[in-house]
C-alpha cells in the first residue's frame, strides 16, 4: 500500500476528510520551501501537493504563474525540488508528497531518471497537468514499477467512458477539477460539484480529491461534505506572495488559513 | 516515401512518429475529441468543402499567382526563382486560408465566440477578418511586446471589431499569448472555438491547419507544371510554427525529386543563443499540447526567443516539421536578422515586392540556394505575406522616421 493510499484509508476509517494544500516549490525562494512544508503539516495537512515550477503553466491562473516566475527567478529546477523532498523526509516520514507540474521538465530530465530520483527522494505520487492517460503509456508504468502513484485529473467535461478509463491508469486518488477554468478563478458551484463527485464515486472506487476554488473554511467544508479530500492552492500561494518579505509572518499566515479549514473538515465527522 | 504512408499521418492519436499528440489538461480533452470527430466528418462533407472552396476563390482571392522573378533570377545567376504570391491573399498573408476554414468549422459547429493568439498580428488580422465576415465574436491574445511592435495590425484588428487582449505574462510574446488563449479556452470551452494560427498545438490542429493550408502546395504544383512543364527542384518557405511551409510542402512530400527547405529565424546568430530556431538548435519536448522540437534550457524550461520578425518569434514548431526533419525529408536551415533584412531589401528593390519579414528569411536563403543551382533548375519561394505590417520595424532598423 502506498503512503497516499494508507493515509486516505486511515482517514476514511476515522470518518475524516483529507486536507491537501498545494504550494509551488522554490516560492518565494528555494530555501523556504521545506520549512513551509513542515508548517503546512503542523497546521493540519494530510498530503502535500508540491508544485514543480514551469515557465509556461497553461492550466494555471496568474497567482500560480507568478509563483512559478518567482521560483524560476531563483533558478529552481526539478532536481532541486526533489532535493527539497528528501530534506523534508529527514524530519517527516509520514506525510505523502505529490509532485504536481507539467511534462516538459520531467521529459528534459529523462523519465526513468526522474522516476528513480522521485522514489529515492521520498515522493509518493506524481500529477502531470498536461499528460492525459492517452499519452501516458511510456511514463505511467515507470511510476508504477517504483510504487509512485500516478494521479490524473477529471474535469466537469470528462465523459463517463473517460472517467472509467482514467481510473484504470490512476492510483492514490483522482483529482476532480471543480470548474471549467484555471486555478484561482473561484467560480465554485457546490451543488454542481456534489452531483458530479457522487457520479464519479459510482464509476470508480478511487478516493476523489476536489480542487480549484477552495479558499476558506466554508468552501472547504462544503466540498469536504461530498468528497474524500479538498485541495487548496491559489489562496495559499497568494498568501505566500503577500508575506514573502517576512518568513515568520508568512508561516503564521499560512497556518491561520489552513487551521480553520482543518477544523471545518473535522467538524464534518462529529 | 509513398502517398499511402503520408496519408496515414498523423495517426489516429495525432502522432507524426514520436511527435504531435494531445498534451493538454483534462478540461480540454472532450472539446478536442469532438473537434477531431467533427472535422473528419466535414473533411468528407461535400457541402462544407464546396463552401470552403468558394470562400477561397471569392473572398481570399485564390488561386494566387506563381510569378517568375526574372530580374532576381538574372541578378542571382543560378536557378530560376519563382514566387508563390500568398502576399496577394486577402489581408496580405497565407493566414486567411486557415482562418476562413476554421471559422467555417466554428459556424458549422454552432459556436459564436472565437479566440485566437497572434505574434506578428497577421493571424490576428486574418481571424478578426473572417469573424467579421461570418458574424462571430472575436478575441485576440497578443504578447504586450508584440502589441508594441505591431501597432498597425492591432489597429486593424480593432477596426474589424475584435477585442485585443495584451498579454503581460512571461516573455510577453507569442508563446505567452498562446498560454493565455488556452486559459480562456479552458474557461469558456462550451461556447468558444479556438482558431489556432499554425500547425502546432494539440491534435487535431496540426492536421486541420495543414489541410486548410495545403491549397498553397496544390496550386503551386499545378501552376509549375503549366508554366515550366515540370515540378520545381526546390521549395523554400519560412518556418515559425510552420503553417505556410507545411501548406507548401505537403502536396510535394511524395515527389522525392523536390527538395524542401524550411528557413528558421537565426536572430543574432545560432551561436549567440538569441534566435528562434528550434529545429536547427533545439531538442524534442512538450509544449502547447504537442511533442515537438523546442528551445529550452537543460531543466526543461522554455527559452526566450529572439527574431526581428514577431511572427517567427516562437520557441516551438509544428510536429509534422519535427517528423520531416528526423526522417530527412525536409531540410531546416536558418538565416540571421541581418540576412533577412538583406532579403527584404533585395526583393523590394529588384522585383517591387515588399515581403513580410518572416518571408524575407525564405527569400534570403533561396537566393543563396539558387546561386548554387543550375540555370535549368527552379526554386519556388513561398511569399507568405507582405511587408506593409513591418514598416515600423524596418524604419527603425534603417533609422528612418515615419
Amino acid at each position: 500500500m502506498s503512503r497516499i493510499e494508507g493515509v486516505l484509508k486511515t482517514l476514511k476509517g476515522q470518518g475524516r476528510k483529507a486536507l491537501i494544500p498545494y504550494i509551488t516549490a522554490g516560492d518565494p525562494n528555494p530555501g523556504a520551501t521545506v520549512d513551509l512544508m513542515h508548517t503546512l503539516v503542523e497546521a493540519g495537512a494530510d498530503i502535500i501537493e508540491l508544485g514543480v515550477p514551469f515557465s509556461d503553466p497553461m492550466a494555471d491562473g496568474p497567482v500560480i504563474q507568478l509563483a512559478c516566475e518567482r521560483a524560476l527567478a531563483h533558478g529552481t529546477s526539478l532536481r532541486q525540488v526533489l532535493a527539497m523532498v528528501k530534506e523534508f523526509r529527514a524530519k517527516d516520514a509520514d506525510t505523502p508528497i505529490v509532485l504536481m507540474g507539467y511534462l516538459n521538465p520531467m521529459e528534459a530530465m529523462g523519465y526513468e531518471a526522474f522516476a528513480d530520483a522521485a522514489r529515492d527522494s521520498g515522493v509518493d505520487g506524481v500529477l502531470t497537468v498536461d499528460l492525459p492517460p492517452e499519452e501516458a503509456d511510456e511514463v505511467a508504468p515507470l511510476f508504477t514499477e517504483r510504487h509512485l502513484d500516478a494521479i490524473f485529473l477529471l474535469s466537469p467535461t470528462t465523459t463517463d467512458d473517460r472517467i472509467r478509463a482514467i481510473s484504470e491508469y490512476c492510483s492514490g486518488y483522482v483529482y476532480y477539477v471543480s470548474f471549467k477554468g484555471v486555478t484561482g478563478a473561484g467560480k465554485l458551484n457546490v451543488e454542481e460539484v456534489a452531483s458530479r463527485v457522487s457520479h464519479i464515486h459510482e464509476l470508480t472506487a478511487l478516493p476523489v480529491g476536489v480542487g480549484f476554488g477552495i479558499r476558506d473554511a466554508e468552501t472547504a467544508a462544503a466540498v469536504g461534505r461530498v468528497s474524500d479530500g479538498v485541495i487548496v492552492g491559489s489562496v495559499l500561494v497568494d498568501t505566500i506572495a503577500r508575506n514573502q518579505a517576512d518568513t515568520a509572518q508568512l508561516k503564521r499566515a499560512l497556518a491561520d488559513l489552513l487551521q480553520p479549514m482543518r477544523e471545518a473538515l473535522d467538524s464534518l465527522s462529529s | 516515401m509513398t502517398e499511402e504512408m503520408l496519408n496515414a499521418l498523423p495517426d489516429a492519436r495525432g502522432h507524426f512518429g514520436p511527435f504531435g499528440g494531445r498534451f493538454v489538461s483534462e478540461t480540454l480533452m472532450d472539446s478536442l475529441m469532438t473537434l477531431e470527430k467533427e472535422y473528419l466528418r466535414m473533411k468528407k462533407d461535400p457541402e462544407f468543402q464546396a463552401r470552403f472552396d468558394k470562400e477561397l476563390a471569392d473572398y481570399v482571392g485564390r488561386p494566387t499567382p506563381l510569378y517568375f522573378a526574372e530580374r532576381l533570377t538574372r541578378e542571382t545567376g543560378g536557378a530560376q526563382i519563382w514566387l508563390k504570391r500568398e502576399d496577394l491573399c486577402h489581408t496580405g498573408a497565407h493566414k486567411v486560408n486557415n482562418t476562413i476554414g476554421q471559422a467555417l468549422l466554428a459556424s458549422f459547429l454552432g459556436k459564436k465566440r472565437v479566440i485566437a493568439e497572434t505574434g506578428a498580428g497577421q493571424h490576428g488580422v486574418a481571424t478578426a477578418t473572417v469573424c467579421a465576415r461570418l458574424g462571430l465574436e472575436c478575441h485576440v491574445f497578443m504578447g504586450a511586446e508584440d502589441v508594441q511592435r505591431q501597432s498597425l495590425n492591432v489597429f486593424r484588428m480593432k477596426l474589424l471589431g475584435a477585442t485585443v487582449h495584451p498579454v503581460q505574462s512571461g516573455t510577453k510574446t507569442l508563446k505567452d499569448a498562446m498560454n493565455d488563449a488556452m486559459r480562456d479556452w479552458v474557461t469558456n470551452v462550451d461556447e468558444t472555438f479556438y482558431i489556432i494560427g499554425t500547425v502546432a498545438g494539440p491534435h487535431p490542429y496540426p492536421l486541420l491547419v495543414r489541410d486548410f493550408q495545403s491549397v498553397i502546395g496544390r496550386e503551386t504544383r499545378r501552376q509549375a507544371l503549366e508554366k515550366t512543364g515540370k515540378l520545381p527542384d526546390a521549395l523554400v518557405a519560412c518556418v515559425g510554427g510552420g503553417s505556410n511551409a507545411i501548406g507548401m510542402f505537403y502536396p510535394f512530400l511524395a515527389d522525392e525529386s523536390v527538395s524542401l527547405y524550411g528557413v528558421e529565424a537565426g536572430g543574432l546568430g545560432i551561436e549567440t543563443g538569441k534566435h528562434a530556431a528550434p529545429l536547427c538548435a533545439g531538442r524534442p519536448g512538450v509544449l502547447h499540447g504537442n511533442r515537438t522540437y523546442l528551445m529550452e534550457d537543460e531543466n526543461g524550461q522554455i527559452a526566450g526567443t529572439h527574431s526581428v520578425s514577431a511572427g517567427l518569434d516562437y520557441p516551438g514548431v509544428g510536429p509534422e516539421h519535427s517528423w520531416l526533419k528526423d526522417i530527412g525529408r525536409a531540410h531546416y536551415v536558418s538565416v540571421t536578422d541581418d540576412e533577412a533584412m538583406e532579403g527584404f531589401r533585395r526583393l523590394t528593390r529588384v522585383e517591387g515586392i515588399m515581403p513580410a519579414l518572416e518571408t524575407a528569411h525564405a527569400v534570403a536563403y533561396a537566393i543563396k540556394l539558387a546561386a548554387t543551382m543550375d540555370k535549368d533548375q527552379s526554386v519556388v519561394i513561398n511569399v507568405s505575406g507582405r511587408g506593409d505590417k513591418d514598416i515600423n520595424t524596418v524604419a527603425q532598423l534603417e533609422g528612418i522616421e515615419i
